[in-house]
């Protein structure tokens, strides 16, 4: 496999006053183009800082995040972020929270009517255009967040980073829009480094699940390999062996040998 | 034990045969309107529940006060009697004989012209300096504890030094409605912008906006209900001062048409003088809240 983003023994430590607290611990991975990674691991142990890593929205403390062989530390559309909370901008409608991206990105490439209908295009791909000149406070929560989702596919990034996308969602919303995004996923062929610790969904979206052990000194523990094909459907996926071989093989990770110590 | 049981049972039974009876008269009564008399004699009724009780109140203090001032010996005249000796002055506001000698039109245009000119040189350095104070750390440190201080002098402390600056009236009163109403919308614009949250700057790293783009696009729409409630307090400030450094610098000016009217005994023309300037000043302030609403339209937070 070709390495299309590399993350280099990755530390990160965190420094306040005289405290210091190392959360990340010589992390390595790498990620094949078109891959689809999810990295889980229990609450706190820096899953989200890695992902802000990768971002460029946080420094690392020793080694580099490399897309296509090349160093990035800053924070740019070509690592577009689909935020835990959606993030929309309340005071843009839908359509002008996706134009913002758009008009940054292709300021020299798309014309202006280009652009509008790049916009449209990226709606439609999340069905949202039907509401495009709605304000965030007027959708609900999974709309809000196909919109962000609409918003970073249309930076056209080399990698989307789903930081948590599902985590305010109710279970039947959740369904819907993993749905959403694996059929964009196989559609588009898009590289993802996904945040999770919904074990079903790494199991169900991913190529490879990355499993972090606790923190502080979070380390990768162990990376599983999903063999199953796709497209993958939900129902049958449920009494698929090899599906419940690798839920059993995340959840024996997370609860038996690095279950959540409360006190760490 | 078993009664609750027969009665759960007895309800189930009935649920499934009226279900359909009861929804049928539903489905034809939706489209129906309500009749338009209705719906005026609604909004009738909606306009007499605001209105009719502060005319109640006002009618009532009216009365009272009348028969307190009514007596002889009384040192402030009945509001019958206020009316009688400024009917000329509220029927004819535009007279203009010279001098100060001037309707009371001439008096408030002249000192909201002061308000229009201090207030908006306020606003644009107040949202200036609070945005580069709520964004820079050093900047914070520097000049809050300057503005701390500066912000507890009272308005006409400046007037005196002011004038021995700009040695004219005009230019003292206008410095005077700045330096009173920029320290709110200085404060409230800086807690507006350090209240940006992470997300949005995170966002707007992501799709690497420039200083300017982030300003424009990201801070004061973000912060503008934090610095339209600087501007809201910052222009009732400015009106409460203009009526006092009036007052010292003479000239045309509701402040000095007060201060004048009491040098010759018009108490009656004081009275109706501060009645003006209670309405235009919330009038003002109705003014300001109601661009704020326009401008930060849907930003209510999440």
């Amino acid at each position: 496999m070709q390495a299309y983003l590399k993350l280099d023994h990755i530390d990160k430590t965190f420094t306040r006053g005289n405290a210091t607290t190392e959360v990340l611990k010589d992390i390595n991975l790498t990620i094949g183009k078109g891959e689809y990674v999810s990295i889980i691991g229990h609450s706190g142990c820096g899953k989200s800082t890695l992902l802000n890593i990768v971002a460029g929205l946080t420094d690392t403390t020793q080694g580099c995040v490399l897309l296509e062989n090349r160093e990035v530390n800053s924070p740019g559309p070509d690592r577009a972020v689909v935020f835990q909370n959606h993030s929309l901008l309340p005071w843009l409608t839908v359509y002008e929270n996706v134009r913002l991206g758009v008009d940054k990105v292709f300021a020299s490439t798309k014309t202006r009517a280009e652009r509008d209908a790049w916009v449209m295009h990226n709606l439609n791909l999340v069905q949202m255009a039907h509401a495009k000149d709605k304000r965030p406070s007027e959708v609900s929560g999974g709309m809000k967040q196909r919109v962000g989702i609409a918003r970073a596919l249309a930076m056209e990034p080399k990698v989307l980073l789903l930081d948590e996308p599902f985590g305010a969602l109710d279970a039947l919303t959740r369904a819907h829009l993993q749905d959403s995004v694996m059929a964009l996923h196989q559609k588009l062929g898009n590289t993802i480094l996904m945040i999770t610790h919904d074990v079903d969904e790494a199991v169900l979206l991913s190529d490879r699940i990355v499993m972090m052990t606790n923190g502080p000194s979070a380390r990768i523990g162990e990376v599983l390999e999903v063999p199953l094909a796709r497209p993958r459907k939900r129902l049958e996926l449920a009494t698929n062996p090899g599906y419940l071989k690798c839920r059993q093989r995340v959840l024996e990770f997370l609860y038996e040998r690095h279950r959540f110590v409360e006190a760490a | 034990m078993s009664m609750p049981a027969i009665k759960a049972e007895a309800t189930a039974v009935a649920i499934p045969s009226a279900s359909p009876t009861a929804a049928a008269p539903v489905v034809t009564m939706t489209p129906k309107q309500a009749p338009r008399a209705e719906k005026y004699a609604k909004m009738a009724r909606e306009a007499a529940v605001r209105i009719v009780p502060p005319l109640v109140v006002l009618a009532l203090l009216m009365l009272f006060w009348e028969l307190v001032c009514r007596r002889t010996g009384s040192t402030l005249p009945p509001p019958s009697k206020v009316f009688k000796d400024t009917k000329e002055l509220i029927l004819d506001p535009f007279f203009d004989n010279g001098g100060i000698d001037k309707g009371l039109f001439w008096h408030l245009s002249a000192s909201l012209q002061r308000v229009a000119f201090g207030y908006s040189i306020a606003a644009i350095v107040g949202i200036a300096l609070g945005t580069l104070v709520g964004q820079s750390v050093w900047a914070m440190r520097g000049l809050d504890p300057l503005f701390q201080v500066l912000r507890t002098i009272p308005p006409l402390a400046w007037l005196p030094l002011s004038l021995a600056a700009f040695r004219d009236g005009q230019p003292s009163a206008i410095f005077v409605i700045f330096i009173t109403s920029v320290w709110p919308i200085i404060i409230n614009t800086a807690v507006g912008i350090r209240n940006i949250p992470q997300d949005y700057r995170n966002v707007a790293a992501v799709v690497q906006l420039n200083p300017l783009e982030f300003f424009w696009k990201i801070m004061i729409p973000a912060a503008a209900p934090y610095i339209f409630t600087g501007l809201r307090i910052g222009i009732g400030l400015s009106w409460l001062a203009i009526v006092a450094a009036e007052m010292l610098i003479g000239g045309v000016g509701i402040g000095f048409f007060i201060w004048d009217a009491w040098n010759s005994s018009h108490i009656s023309e004081i009275i109706l003088a501060l009645f003006y300037v209670g309405i235009i000043g919330f009038v003002l302030d109705r003014l300001i809240a109601g661009l704020a609403k326009i401008v930060t339209r849907g930003t209510a937070l999440n």
